[in-house]
């Protein structure tokens, strides 16, 4: 592990200013993620500005009915949190879906929607990796790519964003706030990770230095009648090898609105918006969702060794929706 | 805002303060040393193990002001000021605590190079029930936890067991949560 100094900032305004000054500084949260790849040589700041002691860690119900959730607030914290599992139990349903007790009860908000992507390849420095080191190539195209991308990857870089979080927010319409020496910003979480076309080392839209500082999450009734279904290959602790978040809100039969988003197919969180125009206003029925999927994953080009998520993403489609209105799946 | 370590001149290193198992230590740490490097190798306090040093395995497992956490990812320059608490820690004033005394009785180990881990992990996670805390296999999220054992399994399967001790290692921790 490259030598590195470390800082506690006592604001905001002072964690922003130092990593403006520094430009191989970085933001330490719960360290689960930047510190494994800090040991694998992946990640190799001369800087650790820790935001962990600064005051981001509540959760505040807004006067409108919706939620800001601190940038540091532990993950176990916040599925735990008597609102979010009332209110918003998808947060917690996917929160409980990923990594174990020990790290969620370090891993925060931010850390969570910024961790990097599990491609063996990226985490290894003998690996050619666009994203890792833009210009060497991508190991994983004609490699070893049953775990990654099916929709929106480019020849540069296949890589899949893996947390089980970022696919609640992005179905939920949640917002991020964050601050960067330009001032305050926020950006949909839907519009924060990118795909990776030409630049995969860019990952986010926020510029270097920001510092995410919450989440807001609009109120949406509904939202209480939802599932989060994660397939992987163990029945706990493994990341996604795919996962479908879902919300519908019936009136009778007909479908008055729906949420749809999807992990472990995209470099990023994929929000299902055709899945979603293909269900409303119609009478719910199994062979609607299905075909709803299908309309999403008609852009899905999937590697050589992950064509099985396609039919995969359409089955978990089809269970959660099923499931959700109540109707036996097919 | 909470202590923060002491750099020293050249800001490489940094001195911390660390409470571990009641006892107050003082140490100058080059900064990438992660607590559990600081618990084995400074404090010899060896019965946090370093499977996979990756967050993978969970023999490194320790509270950390009471919560349970995978030491081998923490740096302990983060800790000023805090409280760990690691197997060396947790037995009783008079011997064995009866989390301990569980898996003893009930032969939940073999060669037992997870069970700090699992016990340090089991006494956090016993403390995660008693606050109400659900998991992913808790059907109504807002109704109150019952331990049963499948609710055991997916609380701790940040603990491999590479002997395949579980089905003992669940029945200790039901027995010691029916005890409590
Ligand atoms: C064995 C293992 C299994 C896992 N399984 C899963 C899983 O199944 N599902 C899942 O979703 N996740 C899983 N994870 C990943 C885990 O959820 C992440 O490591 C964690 O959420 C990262 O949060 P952190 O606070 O520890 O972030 P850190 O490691 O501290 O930081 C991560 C990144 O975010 C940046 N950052 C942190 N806070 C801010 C901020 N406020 N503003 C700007 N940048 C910031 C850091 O600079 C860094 O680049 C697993 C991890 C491990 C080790
Ligand atoms: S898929 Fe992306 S992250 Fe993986 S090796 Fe290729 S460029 Fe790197
Ligand atoms: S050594 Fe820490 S989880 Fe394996
Ligand atoms: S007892 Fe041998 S690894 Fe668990």
């Amino acid at each position: 592990m490259k030598a590195f100094r470390y800082h506690r900032p006592a604001d905001v305004a002072e964690a922003v200013a130092l990593l403006d000054a520094e430009p191989a500084a970085a933001y330490l949260a719960g360290g689960t993620n930047l510190v494994d790849l800090m040991k694998l040589g992946v990640q190799r700041p001369e800087l650790l500005v820790d935001v962990t002691g600064l005051p981001l860690d509540t959760v505040e119900v807004l006067p409108g009915g919706g939620l800001r959730i601190g940038a540091t607030v532990r993950n176990s914290d916040l599925a735990a949190d008597p609102v979010i599992r009332r209110e918003h139990p998808l947060l917690s349903r996917a929160l409980l879906a990923g990594a174990s007790g020990q790290l969620r009860n370090l891993a925060t908000t931010a850390g969570n929607l910024l961790q990097r992507t599990r491609c063996v390849y990226f985490q290894d420095t003998g690996k050619a990796c666009n994203k890792r080191e833009p210009g060497t190539g991508c190991a994983a195209r004609h490699g070893q790519n049953r775990d990654l991308a099916i929709l929106g990857w480019s020849e540069l870089c296949v890589a899949t964003h893996p947390s089980d979080l970022a696919v609640a927010l992005v179905a939920l319409d949640a917002v991020v706030e964050a601050h960067d020496p330009g001032g305050a910003r926020e950006i949909p979480v839907a519009e924060l990770h990118r795909t990776p076309g030409e630049h995969p080392e860019r990952e986010t839209s926020l510029p270097r230095g920001a510092l995410i500082t919450a989440v807001r999450v609009p109120p949406l009734p509904f939202a209480r009648r939802c599932t989060y279904l994660k397939a992987r290959d163990r029945a706990s602790f493994a990341f996604a090898v795919g996962s479908v978040a879902a919300a519908l809100d019936l009136d009778g039969d007909t479908v008055r609105d729906v949420r749809l988003a999807y992990g472990a197919v995209a470099h990023r969180p994929w929000r299902a918006y055709r899945a979603e125009e293909a269900l409303r206003g119609r009478p719910f029925t199994a062979e609607l969702a299905a075909q709803a999927a299908d309309a999403e994953l008609a852009a899905a080009r999937p590697l050589p060794h992950n064509g099985f998520k396609v039919p995969l993403i359409r089955n978990l489609t089809v269970r959660a929706l099923t499931t959700l209105a109540g109707t036996a799946p097919r | 805002m909470r202590e923060s370590a002491k750099p020293t001149e050249d800001g490489w290193s940094s001195t911390v303060t660390l409470t571990v198992n009641g006892t107050g230590h003082n140490l100058t740490l080059d900064n990438r040393t992660t607590l559990l490097d600081a618990l084995r190798e400074r404090l010899a306090l060896t019965g946090s193990k370093k499977g996979c040093d990756h967050g993978q395995c969970g023999s490194c497992t320790v509270l950390l002001d009471g919560r349970r956490v995978k030491s081998c990812l923490i740096l302990a320059v983060t800790l000023d000021g805090r409280t760990v608490v690691t197997v060396e820690g947790l037995a009783d004033p008079t011997g064995l605590s009866p989390l301990q005394a569980a898996f003893v009785a009930h032969d939940a180990f073999q060669c037992g190079y997870c069970t700090p881990g699992q016990l340090c992990s089991a006494r956090g996670m016993l403390d995660e029930v008693a606050r109400g805390w659900p998991s992913a296999v808790t059907g109504d999220l807002t109704a109150p936890v019952e331990l049963t054992d499948a609710e055991v399994r997916e609380r701790m399967s940040g603990n491999l067991c590479r002997c395949a001790a579980y089905p003992n290692i669940v029945a200790a921790i039901r027995d010691a949560a029916a005890a409590r």
